[in-house]
């Protein structure tokens, strides 16, 4: 009886149709919403993604998130590379600053300096010039995306340009010349990247007490890295994360501290009713409409289990022929929209939540219809 | 197939409607019986009850030696899909299947594989003519074609018994003619009993025997032709 089940649905074209765009609309929301809101999570950490090379990262107790300027002494760098366990500390500077670019306009940047020595903590890919031209008098690396968008240069005639490489800019009323561009994931806060050495990145930052942001940490081969978090935290005073844990901390504080969760579980939400209610409408009217066949089937001797089995696989494959609609049509925007401003990343997880999702429509739905398809008298087919 | 004294009562207390008052009827194998009478006199209870449908409140029907009071539900359904065939009066086919796969769903049901099932319903509507639109949608046959491949629906795992419910009230006057013809050569050739209800004084001759109802009795039980006679 499961090939006439599924005729009975196919059959309907129309009805087929409008349940499974009921159903891909829902699975499109509930997986193109998450995936933006886990897109945009995961920049809250792309920072630390991108910084690949240490173990640990040492800051200041009160640090929240990655972008959070908290310095702590520089005298801290040599304590922490006395702590046994470690095999190098690199310092990091990193704040938010003002840039005055070549037509004499002020641009917000997140200024990253990196140890002179190492430069460890670079951007993970050099696109124009070479990490080592940092070391040119005044260089600074731009990130390459921002130099062709938000960091434009204004021409005499009102049209724009590129920050090209050999421009010089201010940063704190001193002089920076972009000697390459380099490419960094997308960070939560979208100021453009800049960076420099450390040393440099001291000269363009106030003058304060405190200067160092960040100190880096590898832990020597075969030292357990959370014990030497641990150790770190206790000698030093300060705070050791290892980069998941940092990670961890910088989520928690977009979670906890900015509406998006509420504001994305409500477009979720909404998609999950719209589509619930257009999908399990559609499928209880499919029912509703065929209610005189299953009497006749029912009369003909076919046992309710049966019936109830039929309208079980038509829900399944209702759900499932909608999910596929609508996690493709995600797949398709992500697609689209790679590479661009808008984040996207469609996570396992998401796709597990919306099949979820999408059995507790047809789950209500074919628990409805069922309820139709038993309680239905065979002796109707009697009554003309 | 034996009826005694069965009582249906629909509803409780003041808005108890009693459909059947104690029928007695017999039918005897290969018969071909009518019931008549007019709208509400019981004949659709009487054939939901003989089918096992529904279930009466006093009084019991024997079909083919078996008691319903004595099956469960599931077995009075497999009895159901065994023995008894159906025609409808709105024929009741399923529109997404073709007529070939609408006869052969009582074979499906009575748990033959689809293929089995197929090359029977192929058989059945070559005996009532309709053999070379086995793949044709119903929507695209007449009104009597439709009941054509309901009687072949009907007959395909040859049913010791066929209620009919009005099998010529859609059709005019000469389709419902011939497919009469059809029932009652098919019916003798398969050995089937034949139970129909009609309000149509024209296809008369075609039974045995006629139980007239009223009120939930049966109040003649004649010939077709002393049936005929007596009602001139």
């Amino acid at each position: 009886m499961n090939a006439i089940a599924l005729q009975m649905l196919f059959g309907d074209r129309g009805k087929y149709i409008a349940m499974i765009i009921g159903i891909g609309f829902a699975s499109l929301i509930m997986t193109q919403q998450p995936s933006i809101f886990w897109g945009l999570l995961t920049r809250t950490y792309a920072f630390i993604g991108d910084v690949a090379a240490p173990d640990i990262w040492v800051m200041d107790p009160g640090v929240q998130f990655v972008e959070e300027h908290k310095p702590i002494r520089d005298t801290d760098l040599a304590r922490v590379r006395g702590v046994p366990g470690v095999a190098w500390a690199a310092p990091m500077y990193k704040n938010l600053m003002i840039v005055k670019l070549p037509d004499g306009s002020t641009r917000s940047i997140d200024l990253t300096g990196l140890d002179d020595a190492t430069l460890i903590g670079a951007p993970p890919q050099i696109v124009e010039g070479s990490l080592e031209s940092l070391r040119q008098a005044d260089g600074v690396l731009v990130d390459k995306e921002s130099a062709f968008t938000r960091l434009r240069v204004s021409m005499p005639d009102g049209s724009t340009r590129p920050l090209a490489i050999g421009d010089v800019m201010e940063i704190n009323d001193r002089r920076a010349v972009v000697v390459g561009y380099a490419k960094a994931s997308r960070n939560f806060v979208l100021q453009p990247f800049i960076y420099t050495t450390y040393t440099r990145a001291l000269t363009y930052a106030p003058q304060n007490r405190r200067q160092l942001t960040y100190v880096l940490v590898k832990a020597q081969q075969g030292v357990d890295i959370q014990a030497l978090a641990d150790r770190i935290s206790s000698e030093v005073d300060l705070l050791a994360l290892t980069s998941d844990q940092f990670k961890t901390v910088t989520f928690d504080y977009w979670m906890k501290n900015t509406g998006i969760p509420i504001n994305f579980g409500i477009s979720v939400t909404l998609g999950f009713i719209v589509g619930a209610a257009v999908a399990g409408q559609a499928f209880f009217n499919f029912i509703r409409e065929n209610l005189k066949q299953y009497a006749a089937l029912k009369a003909m001797g076919l046992r309710s289990g049966v019936l109830v089995r039929m309208v079980l696989l038509q829900s399944l494959v209702v759900g499932l022929t909608g999910y596929g609609l609508g996690v493709g049509m995600t797949a398709l925007f992500g697609y689209l929209m790679r590479d661009t401003v808008l984040a996207f990343s469609m996570h396992p997880f998401i796709l597990v939540f919306a099949l979820a999702g999408v059995f507790l429509i047809v789950a209500a739905a074919a628990l409805l219809s069922i309820r139709q398809v038993i309680k239905i008298d065979p002796a109707v087919v009697f009554r003309g | 197939m034996r009826c005694q004294g069965v009582v249906k009562r629909f509803g409780e207390g003041a808005g108890e409607v009693v459909a059947l008052r104690g029928v007695d009827l017999d039918i005897r194998a290969g018969e071909f019986m009518m019931l008549v009478g007019p709208s509400g006199c019981g004949k659709t209870t009487l054939i939901s009850v003989i089918a096992g449908i529904l279930a009466s409140d006093e009084g019991s029907c024997e079909v083919l030696g078996e008691r319903y009071e004595a099956m469960r539900s599931s077995q009075k359904m497999d009895f159901r899909a065994k023995n008894i065939g159906f025609v409808f009066q709105q024929f009741n086919l399923l529109p997404s299947l073709s007529i070939a796969e609408n006869v052969a769903i009582p074979m499906i049901i009575n748990g033959h594989d689809r293929s089995r099932a197929m090359q029977a319903a192929r058989a059945m509507l070559d005996e009532v003519g309709l053999g070379d639109r086995a793949d044709s949608k119903p929507n695209l046959l007449s009104g009597g074609q439709q009941q054509r491949v309901a009687i072949a629906r009907a007959l395909v795992h040859e049913p010791k018994i066929l209620l009919c419910d009005e099998p010529t009230s859609a059709l005019d006057h000469t389709t419902g003619m011939k497919i009469l013809d059809m029932m009652r050569s098919l019916s003798a050739r398969h050995g089937t009993t034949l139970i129909v209800v009609t309000h149509d004084s024209r296809i008369f001759k075609y039974a045995d025997r006629i139980a007239h109802m009223d009120d939930g009795r049966i109040d003649k039980l004649l010939s077709a032709s002393e049936y005929m006679e007596t009602t001139r």
